[in-house]
């Protein structure tokens, strides 16, 4: 708790405990987080590339086909990268829930964006999608084009806000310094990561093309001159040579990271996972290497490679937000207990304090005091008008005040008190008419 | 009191938009999921009983609509409810996440074969052309119709749970929340409602796919007879059982109410809203009636824009359904646990005992004094009230206040602090102030700044927070005892 800066904020935890243990939902989220988000980087990627090839192909339209065939693949991903959200929504959710939605509130206007966005976002894509033929030529082509890039755009900015929350959690003692989203991004290291996520978007994207045109029995008819190891080459170089570049995105992000959750194993993980990836990268200029005839051969391999890489990596980042939250969560527990603890002690004490007495005339009034007022007219008539209208007639008061009507055109309804009991109300009746009598 | 406060002033703290994004989603999934997959389904497997070719392009097109419609806004609304229900009120959601994890997990689950049996059956249609394989066809569309229909089974048991906590408070166990008595008469309505306004939406999408560009070209007259002749025997059915089910829920609503005596007292808006719901629920029937009627008689005797007053209704019908939540759930979020400003029952006592600022997390001052004290009783506005009200505009507490108080001449701060220590009597849908004479003393103070020069009250998400540094810790025993 010493380690926590005075500014750090330290909530008070829900008092309910965690629906499983807390080890399934770490792996749960690490592993439902990976399935989401590559889900999302096949999503994002695809844009950029049926984009990119769409581009080509107003010069070459053999490009054009394979835009098209890309943009077949993209609005399935986005469907499954949604519903594959929620799962690690769930367990950050309950395995972060002081951080998480702190950071969701701090960066509110964003967090809400999200919606009408990805809305927006999956609508164009279906667009543009569906009028690949019709819109196929002149100003036209030109739109449809535009509507794609337009998708793109909102699929690039769509995952910061993503970013900025995943990165504003693990920093609580920053939160002070937010005001809004955009605040927000100059805390940790939002960018480097944001870098790394974009590449590895499209080497994901690539490394799956090359699989999807690649099987056996994809119909390649509508792609033109295009041949089955001419598509698994092009989306090899993709993956390959964008790898290549997260040797420089990847140590960006390792060292702009804040010391926070750096820790020995962080390192260690993260560095046999860029060793394992050093090895893929090896095999897939290998694959390049090869001729048409077995080019592709091992892909499987590679593929297998690359998951262990996808799951160092996200073990990586599970371990470095531990590490960094651990102060921060031991404080919370603090707290919690703390506070749990005189709590109880208080409803201890509150049950075992004796029944109290029966309340007096005096205080059963301070129901009636807001609205009515010895002299004066503050929501409901004054005390000395009341006492005119039922001298002597208490149990006219206590009637009213269990179903009162509307009399008075200039003043609001007054609600029914009969929940107070009718002998309270007498009580009270009798108080009233006394404290007018006096009054005037 | 534990999370930085999210907040839209002028949109009673931005309540609406959780409304707003949760009407659509059921107005998209009630018709166009739950009830369109099965009424669609039916269609494919009817025009390859009869080979009916026209029949199933029909289904086919309309399933595009649906398709389009579903994994965009209808999607993306499920998902928004949960985003936004996470800046509003995350001490809510929070805590409905720990109890009914595995129903939410559940849900995911089946949501997630839902997708991907939407996807599966749109994008394969017309890939199946054998016998075999349309038959294959034919049965993804039944597993999604049965899909689309868990999804809403599970997340009604979470919505009535949210109205009537059942046994919860005392167990904690997930099965006693996920049986209460609301859930099967919601069910049911839910379900015969989203048939009956699906069938409409099918019959209203026929009308754009069965165009007649002359009335002697049968073609796509003796489909669109076809069509309408059938949903009108589907919307007079469905009609029936929403008829059924909505008066059982309709009567049950108010045993509900009195099991929950606090709310059962102050019912004149609740009687009112009862009333309104009967009216309605009649009226729609009636509508519905006459197009179903209507459409058994000739296909062309209901004309496009007539279907749209059904709809129309359904939404108004459902919309108020919908609202009923709300009266029901005051003044709690969870039903006898969390008041709706996130303050737990069993704190209540605690906190009006030892103060709301001592021990909420992110407020400027610890202790009030006089110069302070407006600052003091904002902090305290948006701990205490602003998950309901804002300042000065929708629902807004000046707006409140000058109902009572007027709009002229001052207001009595005495009085109003002691209608606020006992507003939760007279205004039995508020929770109880959850702070002390001096805390109430503040937001009088705040409250009528507020009035003299109106301000609008920025959220965390914009003004970001300020934390006090804690108070120092008192000796335990002396802290816990209860002031009398």
């Amino acid at each position: 708790m010493n380690a926590l800066l005075a500014s750090t904020p330290v909530p008070r935890d829900l008092p309910l405990p965690l629906p499983v243990p807390e080890w399934l939902l770490v792996v749960c989220l690490v592993a439902f987080f990976l399935v989401h988000i590559l889900f999302v980087n096949l999503m994002v990627g695809g844009s950029v590339l049926v984009v990119i090839a769409e581009w080509m192909g107003l010069k070459n339209k053999r490009w054009d086909a394979l835009a098209h065939e890309i943009a077949q693949t993209v609005t399935v991903n986005k469907s499954l990268a949604v519903v594959m959200g929620i799962g690690p929504l769930l367990c950050i959710n309950l395995l972060y829930t002081m951080q998480w939605y702190s950071a969701n509130a701090l960066t509110g206007h964003a967090w809400l964006l999200i919606v009408p966005l990805v809305i927006v976002a999956f609508l164009l894509t279906y667009l543009h999608k569906y009028t690949w033929d019709k819109w196929s030529s002149g100003g036209r082509k030109t739109l449809h084009l535009l509507i794609g890039i337009t998708a793109m755009l909102l699929f690039f900015f769509i995952p910061l806000i993503f970013l900025a929350n995943v990165n504003l959690m693990l920093f609580p003692s920053e939160w002070e310094k937010v005001r809004g989203f955009f605040s927000s991004l100059s805390i940790g290291n939002v960018l480097p990561r944001y870098l790394h996520f974009m590449a590895a978007s499209i080497a994901m994207t690539g490394l799956f093309l090359a699989g999807w045109f690649g099987r056996k029995n994809a119909d390649l008819a509508h792609l033109g001159d295009f041949t089955r190891p001419e598509l698994r080459r092009l989306f090899y170089q993709v993956c390959a040579y964008v790898t290549l570049g997260q040797f420089v995105l990847g140590p960006l992000l390792l060292f702009t990271l804040p010391p926070a959750g750096i820790t020995t194993q962080v390192y260690l993980i993260i560095f046999s996972g860029a060793a394992v990836g050093l090895l893929t990268l090896w095999m897939l200029f290998g694959e390049l290497k090869r001729d048409d005839t077995r080019i592709g051969s091992r892909y499987g391999l590679i593929v297998a490679l690359f998951s262990i890489v996808v799951l160092g990596m996200g073990s990586g980042r599970h371990v470095y937000r531990e590490a960094a939250l651990a102060g921060h969560k031991a404080a919370i527990k603090d707290r919690t207990e703390r506070y749990a603890a005189a709590l109880a002690e208080f409803n201890k004490n509150l049950a075992a304090a004796p029944a109290p007495a029966e309340q007096t005339a005096e205080q059963l009034f301070i129901n009636c005091a807001a609205c009515h007022a010895p002299n004066v007219k503050l929501v409901g008539p004054p005390l000395t008008e009341i006492a005119q209208l039922y001298a002597g007639n208490p149990d006219g008061i206590v009637t009213w005040a269990k179903a009162p009507g509307k009399k008075r055109p200039e003043l609001p309804q007054m609600p029914p008190m009969i929940h107070l009991g009718e002998a309270n109300l007498r009580k009270i009746a009798e108080l009233m008419l006394e404290k007018g009598a006096a009054a005037q | 009191m534990d999370f930085p406060s999210f907040y839209l002033d002028h949109l009673a703290g931005g309540r609406l938009i959780i409304g707003l994004i949760a009407s659509l989603h059921v107005l998209i999934n009630h018709p166009l999921a739950v009830g369109a997959y099965p009424l669609l389904t039916w269609m494919e497997w009817w025009a390859h009983k009869n080979n009916r070719p026209d029949v199933d392009l029909l289904a086919y097109r309309i399933t595009f609509v649906v398709f389009i419609v579903t994994t965009t806004v209808g999607a993306m609304t499920g998902v928004g409810i949960w985003l936004s229900t996470s800046l509003f009120a995350p001490f809510a959601i929070g805590s409905l996440l720990r109890v009914f994890f595995w129903g939410w997990f559940a849900e995911w689950l089946v949501f997630i074969s839902e997708v991907a049996l939407i996807m599966w059956w749109f994008l394969t249609w017309k890939k199946a052309d054998t016998h075999e394989k349309k038959r294959k066809h034919i049965r993804i569309g039944v597993a999604l119709s049965i899909m689309s229909w868990l999804t809403m089974a599970l997340i009604v048991a979470v919505l009535g749970f949210m109205m009537k906590p059942g046994e919860w408070n005392q167990t904690r166990a997930f099965w006693d929340a996920m049986t209460n008595p609301l859930y099967l008469p919601q069910l049911g309505f839910r379900t015969f409602f989203a048939l009956m306004t699906g069938s409409v939406f099918l019959w209203f999408a026929s009308f754009f796919f069965t165009k007649t560009k002359s009335a002697f070209n049968p073609e796509p007259r003796r489909l669109r007879e076809w069509i309408v002749y059938r949903l009108s025997h589907v919307v007079l059915i469905s009609l029936l059982g929403t008829f059924l089910f909505g008066t059982w829920y309709w009567s049950a609503v108010p045993e509900t109410m009195k099991a929950n005596s606090s709310v059962a007292l102050l019912t004149q808006e609740f009687m009112s809203w009862h009333g309104q719901f009967q009216t309605l629920l009649s009226w729609t029937i009636i509508a519905f009636l006459v197009v179903g009627i209507g459409g058994l008689g000739s296909s062309f005797m209901i004309p496009r824009w007539a279907l749209l007053i059904p709809s129309f209704m359904g939404i108004w019908l459902l919309g108020h359904f919908e609202r009923a939540r709300e009266f029901m759930r005051k003044p709690w979020v969870i039903g006898e646990y969390m008041y709706s400003n996130g303050v737990h029952k069993d704190e209540l006592a605690f906190l009006q005992s030892e103060g709301l600022l001592k021990h909420a997390t992110y407020v400027k001052h610890r202790e009030i004094t006089e110069a302070n004290k407006a600052e003091c009783g904002q902090d305290i506005f948006m701990l205490a009230c602003s998950r309901c009200h804002s300042t000065t505009g929708l629902n807004g507490v000046i707006e409140k206040f000058t109902a009572m108080y007027g709009a002229d001449g001052p207001w009595d701060s005495a009085g109003m602090q002691l209608f606020i220590k006992g507003m939760h009597q007279t205004r039995t849908f508020m929770p109880p102030f959850p702070g002390t004479d001096a805390e109430a003393g503040a937001l009088v103070a705040y409250l009528q700044q507020l009035r003299a020069s109106p301000q609008t009250l920025p959220g965390a998400q914009s003004a970001g927070i300020v934390i006090a540094p804690e108070a120092p810790k008192p000796a335990m025993s002396a802290a816990a005892q209860p002031k009398p």
